[in-house]
């Protein structure tokens, strides 16, 4: 037993908590803080694997940003609780049964078929020279540069689109 | 104690896979429109926990760089949603997605 | 010299030009145009026939055969279409272009006359079509080579006497609206039909015996046939007399040609007067090949012949009507000329043809004359009395209406009398030297015949007599005689030149010289007759009997004189019946009524086909075929079939079923699975989820 382990442990415990909390909660603010606490695991997760960048990444951009625009969001349109009323009888356990049988399909592939032993070691002296950030960098810029130019244009299409959407026309009711 | 030993991949694809389940039962059980977007971000955090465990076993950095991509899009997706949430919001002044039903057949 | 003979065709094609012309433009033309056309178109045909005679005459008579064409080949049966230039064809040929374009001028004027007396002057052109057609059919006849050739113009010339005969086919004789006219185009038709079929048939003996129709090819067999089989000859012969008792009105089949009367007169004169009729004599004369094999076959010849000439003697004697008394004087003529072909004397038959086309058609002609005064004489009266209702029905034609005549119509008068003295036999017309040689013949052969022959030849002069004194003498009987007036120059003139055929006809074959015998010897084999004869009988001055001669001559001139003393001496009054009716009682009321041998025909044959031919319409045709076969068990089954099979059940309840079942599994298949799509998107998702769940499921078990 070592200290990542536990680690480990407490972190995926804590993971599934706050994803089962954003499934329960009837508040829509309850909900978008869960997340960010899930975020935040997911983010140690990533320091556990030897990804400090991705780590910071997603904390600035999920939790900081998409976050932020969720509870902005959430504040805009003071919608937090919805009426009762299922319209959908059968929706629910019918969810909840894929979802388990999605569940047990996946620990299937996982357990029968995939079979990995494989132990990912603790981030160690790597992190200072293959997992740089140069290194991904230089990753970045030279085999997927295309990609990275497309995702800007990626950008400034969903910024233009959301202006455009939300874009009152003269003489309309705000 | 103190040793910095290793986590088996298999504990980080079944974190995965749970929580991967979980943003998917949210999108579907979910009424508020919101909800749903953010079990959907939970599913995609779940996929990108995924590739970066697998980028750390197999030892290359693709995996991370995929999850960066994932990400910037992810947060696109994000800010147009939303922003057809708010256009919608307009028009219906709610955010139930029952009530957005009108392409019924 | 050859060459001349290649001009044949144009015997034929002379004609037909001209009819063909005349159909297409002669609508345009006027009646002067389109009668000189169609006599010129004779007229030509008349100078190439001349023109072969010519030809002949120098090649010393001997038979040419112009080929013309293929005609039919099937299998064994080659019949080719050729002309045959011999002298007996060429005598033929001269008589119908001659006569027959004297004819066609004197119609010019004839029809002039008469389409306006019928109120139809578009009619015209058609005249001469039919007329022009008529002697081209008449050519292809004797200028054939073969006896189907000779079928096709006998057919041909049946046609154009159908087509004149009724001419006037609306109306009858004396302008009426009836069915009159085309009846008697009818009758010609069907009894020629008759004849006809006895025709084919021997045509088609003879093809099955001989191998060919070929005149060539059939006479060269003749013998070698005759002593194979004997019977067919005698088939073949007896089968063509039918045809000849069809075409040249012998007993039976005669009843045609009193009827024939009601075409136009110029038609009377050249089809069943000259020409036409002379068609079946040509026939037995050509056939004489096959004739003089069979000596049984000849007397029957003989006898039709003058059984026919006595009989219609006889029944002319009583007729009233002018054209009557000289179609059944035609009959009768014929049954001269028949008899005598019969007999073996061809020359003597063929000389009395010629001669008999001559005054015949003159008096046809002149007849033609007398009709159009007295039709003249009866518009000025109309005129006169500006009676617009003629309540009496006036015939033209009837003897009774005439009388005086001779004053109103010198010329007419004239011409008739030279041709009533040729038909007569009265020396030295024509008819004297060719009745002679009939009865000479006839005498030497069958002294029955010859009686026969001779009494028919008294009861022509009779009958020839009765007809001038009754008409051309006395008083006018009726007020249209007396206004009655001479023809135009152009119905004269041709007149003329046949009355001077009459005289001078005889000049053909003079005792002595012969020229016809010899003529036609080349074609012509003459039978020198070796029996036994009585003295008297045997004195020949270059075989010219003076006892037969005076005799007949004497006998002509009492029937003359007999005549005169019941119908000259004291001439008809208005009214009064024939002097004979009295005497002779019921054999006059024989005489009238023609012996009521078409009365007898109507009763044995036409009224049980009818009979039966009403049955086979109306009860089996129309009650069993339609009413109950058609209707009940044709229509009904198929009535049946689609009404209740196809129609119920495959269609409604079958097809039917399988389209309306797949369109309503459409429907209700869609209307269930519509409720897939309900709006909520939610529902989308699990329906996505559903299927990830199951591939993967898919995926990981195989």
């Amino acid at each position: 037993m070592n200290l990542t382990l536990i680690l480990f442990y407490v972190l995926a415990v804590a993971a599934v908590a706050t994803a089962a909390g954003l499934l329960l909660s009837r508040n829509s603010v309850y909900a978008a803080l869960f997340l960010v606490l899930n975020f935040a695991t997911v983010a140690v997760f990533y320091l556990l694997l030897g990804a400090p960048f991705i780590a910071l990444v997603q904390v600035t951009v999920y939790a900081g940003a998409i976050m932020v625009l969720f509870l902005f969001v959430i504040m805009l349109l003071g919608a937090e609780k919805l009426p009762k009323g299922q319209v959908l009888p059968w929706q629910r356990p019918l969810a909840i049964g894929l979802a388990a049988l999605l569940l047990v399909e996946a620990g299937f592939l996982l357990f029968q078929r995939l079979r990995t032993t494989a132990i990912l070691p603790a981030p160690g002296a790597e992190l200072n020279t293959t997992a740089t950030l140069q290194t991904l960098g230089l990753a970045l810029f030279n085999q997927y540069l295309l990609p990275f130019e497309v995702t800007s244009l990626l950008l400034l299409v969903a910024m233009v689109g959301a202006i455009v959407l939300t874009k009152q026309v003269k003489g309309e009711q705000a | 104690m103190g040793e910095l030993g290793g986590i088996p991949l298999s504990g980080f694809l079944a974190v995965s896979a749970i929580l991967f389940t979980l943003g998917a039962l949210g999108v579907l059980i979910r009424r508020n429109a919101i909800i749903i977007f953010m079990s959907i971000e939970l599913m995609l955090n779940a996929a990108n926990l995924a590739f970066v465990a697998f980028a750390r076993s197999y030892d290359v950095l693709s995996g991370q760089l995929f999850v960066f991509f994932v990400m910037t899009v992810s947060a696109a997706e994000v800010a147009v949603g939303l922003a057809l949430i708010v256009a919608i919001f307009r028009s219906k002044h709610s955010i139930d997605v029952d009530q957005m039903s009108s392409l019924k057949g | 010299m050859q060459t001349l003979f290649s001009l044949v065709p144009l015997i034929v094609l002379l004609p037909v030009l001209g009819l063909l012309f005349n159909i297409a433009f002669g609508s345009r033309m006027g009646e002067k145009a389109i009668g000189a056309l169609a006599s010129a178109a004779s007229g030509l045909a008349f100078v190439v026939s001349l023109l072969l005679g010519i030809a002949l005459w120098n090649t010393g008579g001997v038979e040419q055969v112009v080929p013309f064409g293929e005609w039919i080949r099937i299998g064994t049966l080659d019949i080719p279409w050729n002309f045959r230039v011999d002298t007996l064809s060429v005598t033929m040929m001269l008589v119908v272009s001659g006569v027959g374009t004297l004819i066609h001028i004197y119609a010019i004027g004839y029809m002039h006359e008469d389409v306006r007396f019928k109120n139809d002057i578009g009619r015209y052109r058609r005249f001469f079509v039919f007329m022009n057609l008529f002697i081209a059919m008449m050519m292809i006849l004797v200028s054939g080579d073969s006896y189907l050739m000779l079928f096709v113009g006998w057919e041909g010339v049946g046609l154009c006497s159908f087509l004149l005969i009724g001419f006037w086919y609306e109306m009858d004789t004396l302008g009426r609206p009836s069915w009159a006219n085309s009846n008697a185009a009818k009758k010609a038709m069907i009894a020629n039909r008759v004849g006809d079929f006895g025709f084919l048939l021997a045509a088609f003996t003879m093809f099955w015996a001989f191998g060919s129709v070929q005149f060539g090819e059939v006479f060269g067999q003749a013998s070698q046939v005759a002593v194979m089989t004997p019977g067919v000859i005698l088939f073949i012969t007896l089968f063509m007399l039918i045809g000849v008792a069809g075409k040249s009105a012998q007993i039976p089949l005669y009843v045609w040609l009193p009827d024939a009367m009601a075409g136009p007169t110029p038609v009377s004169a050249l089809i069943h007067a000259a020409t036409m009729v002379t068609a079946g004599v040509y026939l037995v004369a050509r056939s004489w090949p096959l004739y003089s094999l069979v000596p049984d076959a000849q007397v029957v010849v003989a006898m039709v012949g003058a059984v026919t000439a006595l009989f219609a003697a006889m029944i002319a004697a009583g007729q009233y009507d002018i054209k009557k008394v000289l179609a059944y004087s035609t009959i009768s003529q014929l049954g001269f000329m028949v008899a005598a072909v019969g007999m073996g004397a061809y020359v003597a038959g063929m000389f009395h043809l010629v001669t008999h086309a001559f005054f015949k058609a003159l008096l046809f002609l002149s007849a033609g004359s007398v009709i159009l005064g007295m039709e003249r004489g009866h518009h000025h009266l109309a005129h006169g009395q500006h009676d617009e209702h003629h309540a009496e029905v006036f015939d033209p034609n009837d003897m009774r209406n005439m009388g005086g005549l001779r004053k109103q119509m010198p010329l007419t008068f004239w011409l008739y009398l030279i041709g009533t003295l040729a038909l007569a036999g009265i020396f030295p017309f024509a008819g004297f030297w060719s009745k002679d040689e009939i009865l000479l013949d006839a005498a030497k052969k069958f002294p029955a015949i010859y009686i026969i022959l001779t009494i028919a030849a008294f009861l022509t002069a009779f009958y020839m007599g009765r007809q001038v004194w009754m008409v051309f003498f006395g008083k006018p009987r009726h007020a249209a005689a007396g206004q009655a007036e001479e023809s135009p120059r152009i119905i004269t003139v041709p007149l003329m030149v046949l009355a001077g055929l009459s005289v001078l006809g005889g000049a053909l074959n003079l005792p002595g010289l012969h020229t016809l015998t010899n003529w036609l010897d080349h074609t012509i084999e003459l039978v020198e007759h070796e029996a036994e004869v009585a003295p008297w009988l045997a004195l020949s001055w270059g075989g010219f009997n003076p006892i037969v001669a005076l005799l007949s001559l004497v006998l002509a001139l009492v029937a003359i004189y007999i005549s005169w003393l019941i119908y000259g001496r004291k001439p008809l009054e208005t009214g009064q019946k024939d002097p004979l009716k009295q005497p002779l009682g019921f054999i006059f009321t024989g005489m009238e009524n023609k012996w009521f041998v078409d009365e007898i025909y109507a009763a044995v044959f036409l009224k049980p086909y009818v009979t039966i031919s009403r049955f086979l319409a109306d009860v089996i045709d129309g009650r069993f075929w339609h009413d109950w076969f058609h209707e009940k068990v044709i229509a009904g089954t198929y009535n049946f079939v689609s009404k209740t099979v196809l129609d119920l059940r495959v269609d409604q309840q079958f097809i039917d079923a399988i389209a309306n079942g797949l369109g309503n599994l459409t429907r209700r298949a869609s209307a269930s699975l519509r409720r897939l799509q309900n709006g909520f998107v939610r529902s989308y998702a699990l329906a996505v989820l559903l299927g990830v769940v199951f591939i993967l499921g898919y995926l990981l078990i195989r």
